[in-house]
């Protein structure tokens, strides 16, 4: 009679889930939190493969090895590949969760009742959409399709209308779930849907979009757990359907958008206008060897990294400049844009990676008193959440996003390819300042660069 | 409303609300962790892809099953082991090597 425990084991398992969401918010217990989450999936996956319901265990068995075989290369990707991961891992959670749907669907119809058909049409279009939305955002990521967002005309027209289908589809199989006829089509409409819901999207609104695909991939398992009848299933979904929503919320807010905004206001176009009355104003660029001189007479360095940074693979150099600067003397901090690299935290985890100490790495309303303090302001592969535009200029399409105030450093490096702008598209007022060197270069040539002045110079 | 349905709902609204108390307090610095750690436990679909695979009764069931069972596997393996590996890198200054 151990089937009888197995809801007992679920609930620890559940229990389990919300101790390690409780002590992943600080990190000196987040490692307890991954290991009371791994204790809860075991006693879950336990639980599970002890009910009688089961009749052979051969495809789990190759199902799990399988798993185990892609899953291990999966973890052990750079840091710098981190955003793409974690889409392809949301695209394999919601395909889990849609096949489910799809195999409940034809075992069950047509002896479904209207709530548990409603519950599965949710799962199956949560799903299918978010599988195909995440894979279409790992394209993106990985740079196999452009990044800048693809517009037509009618684009949103066409986006709402077939969501509209896709739940008109789903409702009509919910009140009718013997129309066999029409589920096939239901999910081709929500693998569409999820294709053309990213095609608009840009690079610097990944943050966002992935986080909002990890509270539907959450929200597909809830729904399925609803389907099941599960309590386990709806409280580990709504956890992580939660969690991706509050995320997506501070991405916005850190870009004073809306959700509408970012899903269908196509940020990041060239406008092509602006990018035509681009005047020449002059900019005071240094070299390498001037830029360590500067920063020779400084007290207090800030770092300001962003997404130029990992592409860059700079991070190291970074590490290797902060170890210099500090041996000095010299106090060097990290200022951390909320949407700074493309997914929630992006940096810290690459700055961490490189053994750059967390406590160094600020928060920006922690780090935006500090600037008028700082002799200097080093701006590394950052470019649109520096714009001194988004405080002052109503005309600006980032007027109002909060930025850092690196222009109240005393002096303002700027680490950059070129002077192309930002992935808003507009020119950075920032470059043009007195107080401003830009210092021209790959990343992590010129931040190595100033290392072995400093190093050499002393 | 059937008492199963008005039981799940209540499971996921107050899961919801503790859901919003305790991510809202999780520092910006581990939101990378935190996605991936989430990922790991949305993997608990695994359970029904276990009981689909497992009860064997039609092919596509079967099929769909396994499909289902692998993606599960791969989250929770891939989703746990990425996230001990990235909070092994955050240390405080004057701890770790060096």
């Amino acid at each position: 009679m151990i089937d009888s425990f197995i809801p007992l084991i679920y609930l620890a398992a559940a229990v389990s889930f919300i101790l390690a969401l409780i002590w992943l918010s600080a990190v000196a217990t987040a490692r307890r939190g991954v290991i009371v989450g791994v204790a809860g999936m075991a006693l879950a996956v336990g639980g599970t493969l002890l009910k009688p319901e089961i009749e052979s265990y051969r495809w789990i068995a190759i199902a799990f090895v399988a798993g185990t075989a892609i899953g291990i290369p999966m973890a052990m990707m750079p840091m710098t590949a981190v955003p793409q991961r974690t889409a392809l891992s949301h695209a394999f959670g919601a395909l889990a969760a849609a096949l489910v749907g799809t195999a409940e669907y034809y075992l069950r119809t047509p002896n479904l009742d209207r709530f548990t058909m409603g519950a599965l049409s949710l799962e199956v279009l949560l799903g299918f959409l978010t599988f195909t939305a995440s894979l279409m955002a790992f394209g993106k990521l990985q740079e196999i399709l452009p990044t800048r967002p693809f517009t037509y005309r009618g684009q949103n027209v066409i986006n709402i209308s077939l969501l509209g289908l896709a739940a008109g589809a789903g409702a009509y199989l919910t009140a009718r779930p013997e129309a066999t006829w029409l589920f096939p089509v239901f999910g081709a409409l929500a693998l569409v849907f999820g294709v053309l819901l990213i095609i608009p999207i840009g690079g610097a609104d990944m943050p966002t979009v992935i986080s909002l695909l990890n509270s539907y991939a959450g929200l597909a398992a809830a729904a399925m757990g609803f389907v099941l009848n599960n309590y386990l299933l709806i409280i580990a979904g709504a956890l992580d359907g939660s969690s991706g929503f509050i995320l997506s919320v501070i991405m916005c807010r850190a870009m004073n958008r809306s959700f509408t905004n970012v899903l269908f206001g196509a940020f990041g176009q060239v406008q092509p206008d602006a990018a035509a009355e681009k005047e020449q104003r002059p900019v005071r660029s240094a070299t390498p060897e001037e830029a360590a001189g500067i920063l020779q007479a400084a007290g207090l360095v800030i770092v300001v990294p962003g997404y130029g940074m990992a592409v860059a693979q700079a991070q190291h150099k970074v590490r290797e400049l902060y170890d210099v600067l500090t041996k000095t003397g010299i106090e060097v901090k990290f200022a951390i844009h909320p949407v700074a690299g493309r997914m929630p935290g992006h940096m810290n985890v690459l700055l961490a990676e490189a053994d750059i100490p967390y406590d160094k790495l600020m928060e920006m309303e922690d780090v935006n008193s500090e600037f008028p303090q700082a002799d200097v302001a080093l701006v590394i592969g950052a470019n649109d959440v520096t714009n001194p535009a988004a405080r002052h200029d109503r005309g600006s399409p980032i007027y109002g996003m909060p930025i850092l105030d690196v222009d109240r450093a005393r002096t303002v490096m700027v680490v950059k390819r070129s002077m192309s702008p930002g992935f808003a598209g507009i020119d950075n007022e920032l470059y043009y300042m007195d107080r401003t060197l830009m210092v021209f270069g790959d990343a992590k040539g010129v931040v190595g660069n100033i290392v072995k002045e400093f190093s050499g110079g002393r | 409303m059937s008492i199963d349905l008005e039981l799940g709902l209540y499971v996921f609204v107050l899961a919801t609300f503790l859901g919003f108390q305790v991510i809202r307090r999780v520092s910006p610095l581990l939101h990378t962790p935190l996605m991936s750690l989430t990922n790991a436990i949305s993997a608990i679909a695994v359970v029904g892809s276990i009981l689909v695979a497992g009860e064997q009764k039609t092919t596509l069931s079967t099929v769909l099953g396994t499909l289902a069972v692998t993606c599960s596997m791969i989250n929770i393996v891939g989703g746990y082991l990425i996230t001990y590996r990235m909070l092994r890198m955050f240390k405080k200054s004057g701890k770790g090597k060096s």
